[in-house]
């Protein structure tokens, strides 16, 4: 049944040493103090960037997934864990991302004296705890695994929000929390359902075992419908501005940046690892559309806001439209597939790292000048030279002008949409081009515009190199060689097989 | 027994209109009696289940720990301040609503029903199991947590610490440190510290042995660290105990105690045994009780801390 | 009709009955009463799958009823979560109430 299914490829320990890291370091955090947490985080981000730099060595290595079977006991009755490419390439991404977010907030939530104090121990931890989940998500291979991984983001998640006690973060993060914890017992009900219907949820093998039954639908769209709550797509995408918005620059820099691409990550796993054996077309298109709303909806949204963190949150809504667009764009194994899937995957690596580089942009913007009001902001693009130059190349890659990753993105999801005869899709990525252009027009005019501006403090240079180091890895990211587009195919399965 | 299908309907007929009136009623208190009382019937349902462990479960922190919160959570918000008149939702919202639900409820219970008439199943997989990695253990339910999907239970664990976390985080800046208000009402209650004399000791004592039994039958660390968290909660609410300071050194490393003995010693399996979170073969099960006794303790620290919330600024009655 | 039918339908019919009450209630306590019904629920389908699992000599399949362990005591601590979360709100702002908009003033001092 399971033939040629080892307990372990080489290397395969890494996968597990990349969960506990940070799960250590929280118990270490949290047993020694608020003191000691900032330096334990920070502490352990080489050691965690180096194991995930290790696995996708390892992966691209051998140009085969690697696997791991906890205890050495293999599914179906034990748990596995599985890195292929898209894993390796967010697990990077994500140390990246957090080692950058980590840094950056090192002085804001830095032990300040003898006593511990609250922002200090819970930022830390919280932190700690998003990089263990995501790990989980992205090497994750049990559907229940994945579940408690998903509790475990948002209850990492939720409090960041409202880390700093003012009442309008209280009741973003309260919303939050009620559309995650909708979205994570609807999950749940699927994964019920998939046990009943196969009695494993172990991904290769359901993959291997389902078929297009009623019951094979029903809990693929409760699982759906629970992660697009999570990923705040159109229209359940209410909570998202509020509780990304108001959240401190690092933490919204996280949660736009990774934590909303972690519930996008298993949508795929559902549908091209789980099901590829399935006609998903009508799915596939509707989730497109979907998108596609998203994409306009958060766009025109932007465009309205007064305030500059609202505006790049919305900018998140509309951007993650995109993201769904590599379901229609990926489907089957046609050869334009190739192009979809690739497009899917630059689309969130650059968008992962350009809008956290914005967030921590307008994190110092907001630190020096003392508000984020867009229209007060004249002339402040001559103070605060290098934040406006790391937003205007973040707004590069969100338009998805060329060189960056967000261009080479739209291109490709263009290329796959002429390639497989779907016209349709090229204008909601055209459109939002242009919204995104629109409002950043509406950024950066004032902040070009002659004037003068008062700043409360001066920005701090090593908050702006962080952001501007993420801003051009968002731009890097468009020179990505075929190598890269390769890699990301390792261990994706075509429709009518399962995983290898 | 021709009576058992009767019964079977008859609970279900119940637990579903328990529930309903939970639902529908206008008063909180009410809502929240009715949802512990719902509790303690699902629990029966889980019985008929065959499936003794998860009614422990239900039972003690289903229905029990999360009645307990609930009512304390109705009590706090009710002290802080009168309740401004709700805004009812308008009849066709209702219709709306019923109607979607009723739609949901529907197709579920169709995909129930179309579940495979032979049904896939992993319990021969865990009997063979018994014989190797579970080797010792009688109860093949805490064979899965414990040992073939360790991995889950200590994320869990790790789980319970992050939302002792976020709880905590929710306090004042300048209330960090403190303890959380209190539990109970002020001023001695003889009844209620009767009570808790005699059945925190008693319910200790059940609360260990049915940890310490749930190796090999119904039983374990989380329905007997929830019996332990209830004693505790029990003396909290009668002031025989006060909730400690959060920052107090021994609630902390309590606390954590049991996923970091977890982590120790599914990283030592590498070494021990070839595997993360392999045990040696033969040792299974005394491993497996000595990673339970931290988790007993974990548990027991870490509900009623959950329960009773951030600290508070000042002493509140 | 076996209990497990019988189960399986009574979880139905509470999924159904906690998102009505989790739709319809505007007071977030009443809302996360609605939610754990929907958690009981959705833990009664895993309990009748376990229950049909019954092979090998045990009258259960023994990995669903461990899922539902982990699944109630992980729903008790987004309970908690929330709780603490209602009851902080409250007594910051003397309403409670999830909608964003009844705090939006145009003021200056924003998230840094």
């Amino acid at each position: 049944m399971t033939a040629g299914i080892a307990t372990t490829t080489p290397g395969g320990f890494l996968l597990v040493l990349a969960v506990l890291l940070p799960v250590a370091g929280i118990i270490l955090s949290f047993a020694t103090g608020g003191r000691h947490a900032g330096q334990i985080t920070l502490g352990l981000t080489p050691f965690g960037s180096a194991v995930a730099c290790a696995i996708a060595f390892r992966v691209g290595q051998s140009g085969k997934p690697v696997f791991y079977a906890i205890g050495g006991l293999p599914p179906p009755l034990g748990i596995a864990l599985r890195a292929d490419g898209i894993s390796a390439v967010m697990l990077v991404a994500t140390a990246a991302i957090l080692t950058a977010a980590a840094f950056y907030a090192r002085e804001k939530f830095a032990a300040r004296d003898v006593r511990e104090s609250r922002s200090a121990l819970t930022f830390w931890i919280l932190l700690q705890a998003i990089w263990a989940a995501l790990t989980i998500i992205f090497v994750g291979s049990d559907l229940f695994n994945l579940y408690v991984a998903l509790e475990l983001l948002t209850f990492a998640a939720v409090p960041l929000v409202c880390i700093d006690g003012r009442p309008e973060t209280l009741a973003a993060a309260l919303r939050y929390l009620l559309f995650a914890l909708f979205g994570s017992i609807s999950y749940l009900l699927g994964v019920a359902l998939f046990y009943g219907a196969y009695g494993t949820l172990d991904i290769p093998l359901l993959a291997q075992r389902v078929q297009p039954t009623p019951v094979v639908w029903t809990a693929a769209a409760l699982i759906t419908g629970g992660l697009l709550a999570k990923t705040a797509l159109f229209p359940l995408h209410l909570w998202l501005p509020p509780a990304h918005a108001n959240a401190p620059a690092a933490a919204s820099a996280v949660l736009s940046g990774l934590v909303v691409k972690g519930s996008f990550f298993l949508t795929l796993r559902l549908w091209f690892y789980v099901l590829p054996a399935l006609p998903t077309g009508q799915v596939a298109a509707a989730l497109g559309g979907l998108g596609s709303a998203a994409v306009i909806v958060g766009g025109v949204l932007a465009l309205r806001q007064a305030r500059l963190k609202l505006l790049i949150a919305y900018s998140t809504v509309s951007q993650i439209g995109y993201l769904f667009l590599i379901f229609p764009l990926a489907a089957g194994a046609h050869a334009w597939s190739t192009i979809g899937w690739s497009a899917g995957l630059m689309q969130v690596l650059a968008h992962a790292f350009a809008k956290a580089a914005m967030f921590l942009s307008a994190g110092v913007l907001a630190e020096a000048v003392g508000h984020d009001q867009i229209a007060k902001l004249v002339g402040a693009a001559r103070v605060l030279p290098l934040t406006f130059l790391t937003i205007a190349l973040g707004g590069l890659s969100l338009m998805g002008l060329p060189p960056s990753g967000g261009f080479s993105a739209k291109w490709l999801m263009l290329q796959a949409s002429v390639a497989s005869g779907q016209w349709i899709w090229s204008l909601p990525i055209l459109t939002g081009g242009l919204l995104a252009a629109g409002y950043m027009y509406r950024i950066l005019t004032p902040a070009l515009s002659d004037g003068e501006i008062s700043m409360e403090s001066a920005p701090r240079r090593y908050q702006e190199t962080i952001a501007f180091v993420l801003v051009m890895i968002a731009l890097a990211l468009g020179f990505a060689p075929q190598a890269f587009f390769d890699f990301i195919e390792i261990g994706r399965p075509l429709a009518g097989e399962g995983p290898s | 027994m021709s009576l058992l299908p009767f019964l079977d309907i008859g609970l279900a007929f119940l637990v579903v209109t328990v529930a309903c009136s939970t639902i529908i009623t206008r008063d909180l208190f009410a809502a929240v009696v009715g949802y512990v009382a719902y509790g303690l019937l699902l629990a029966f349902v889980w019985i008929r289940l065959h499936a003794p462990d998860v009614a422990l479960t239900e039972a003690a922190v289903g229905g029990g720990v999360t009645g307990v919160l609930l009512i304390t959570a109705g009590k706090r918000l009710a002290a802080i301040k009168k309740a401004a008149p709700e805004a009812h939702p308008t009849t066709t919202l209702k219709l709306l609503t019923g109607a979607l639900a009723a739609l949901l409820a529907c197709a579920l219970a169709a995909a129930i029903l179309m579940l495979p008439d032979v049904p896939p199943s992993l319990a021969p997989e865990a009997a063979a199991a018994a014989s190797g990695p579970g080797a010792g253990l009688g109860n093949p339910i805490t064979a899965v947590l414990i040992s073939y999907r360790s991995f889950d239970t200590m994320l869990e664990k790790v789980v319970l610490i992050l939302a002792v976390v976020g709880v905590w985080s929710v306090g004042a800046d300048k209330a960090w440190g403190n303890p959380p208000a209190p539990l109970g009402r002020p001023g001695p209650y003889p009844a209620m510290v009767f009570l808790a004399q005699v059945l925190v000791p008693i319910g200790a004592l059940i609360g260990i042995h049915v940890f310490w039994v749930g190796a090999d039958a119904p039983g374990g660390a989380f329905q007997g660290g929830a019996l332990l968290a209830a004693m505790w909660m029990v003396a909290m609410m009668a002031r025989l105990g006060e909730p400690p300071r959060i920052d107090a050194r021994w609630l902390r490393l309590a606390l954590i105690a049991g996923p970091a003995v977890f982590l120790i010693i599914g990283l030592a399996g590498i070494s021990i045994a070839g595997s993360f979170f392999a045990y040696p073969p033969g040792f299974a099960k005394p491993i497996i009780l000595f990673i339970e006794t931290f988790m007993v303790l974990s548990i027991a620290v870490a509900l009623p801390m959950l329960v009773a919330g951030p600290p508070s600024e000042g002493n509140r009655p | 009709m076996t209990p497990s039918t019988l189960a399986g339908l009574a979880g139905a019919a509470l999924v159904g009955l906690g998102l009505y009450g989790l739709v319809l209630h505007p007071h977030p306590l009443r809302k996360l009463l609605a939610f754990n019904l929907i958690g009981s629920g959705v833990f009664l389908v895993f309990g009748i799958v376990a229950r049909r699992g019954a092979a090998a000599g045990l009258s259960f399949d023994p990995v669903p009823q461990a899922m539902v362990i982990t699944g109630i005591v992980v729903a008790f601590a987004a309970s908690a979560l929330a709780v603490a979360l209602i009851l902080r709100l409250y007594s910051e702002s003397g309403r409670v109430t999830l909608d964003p908009d009844a705090w939006t003033r145009p003021g200056p001092e924003d998230a840094k």
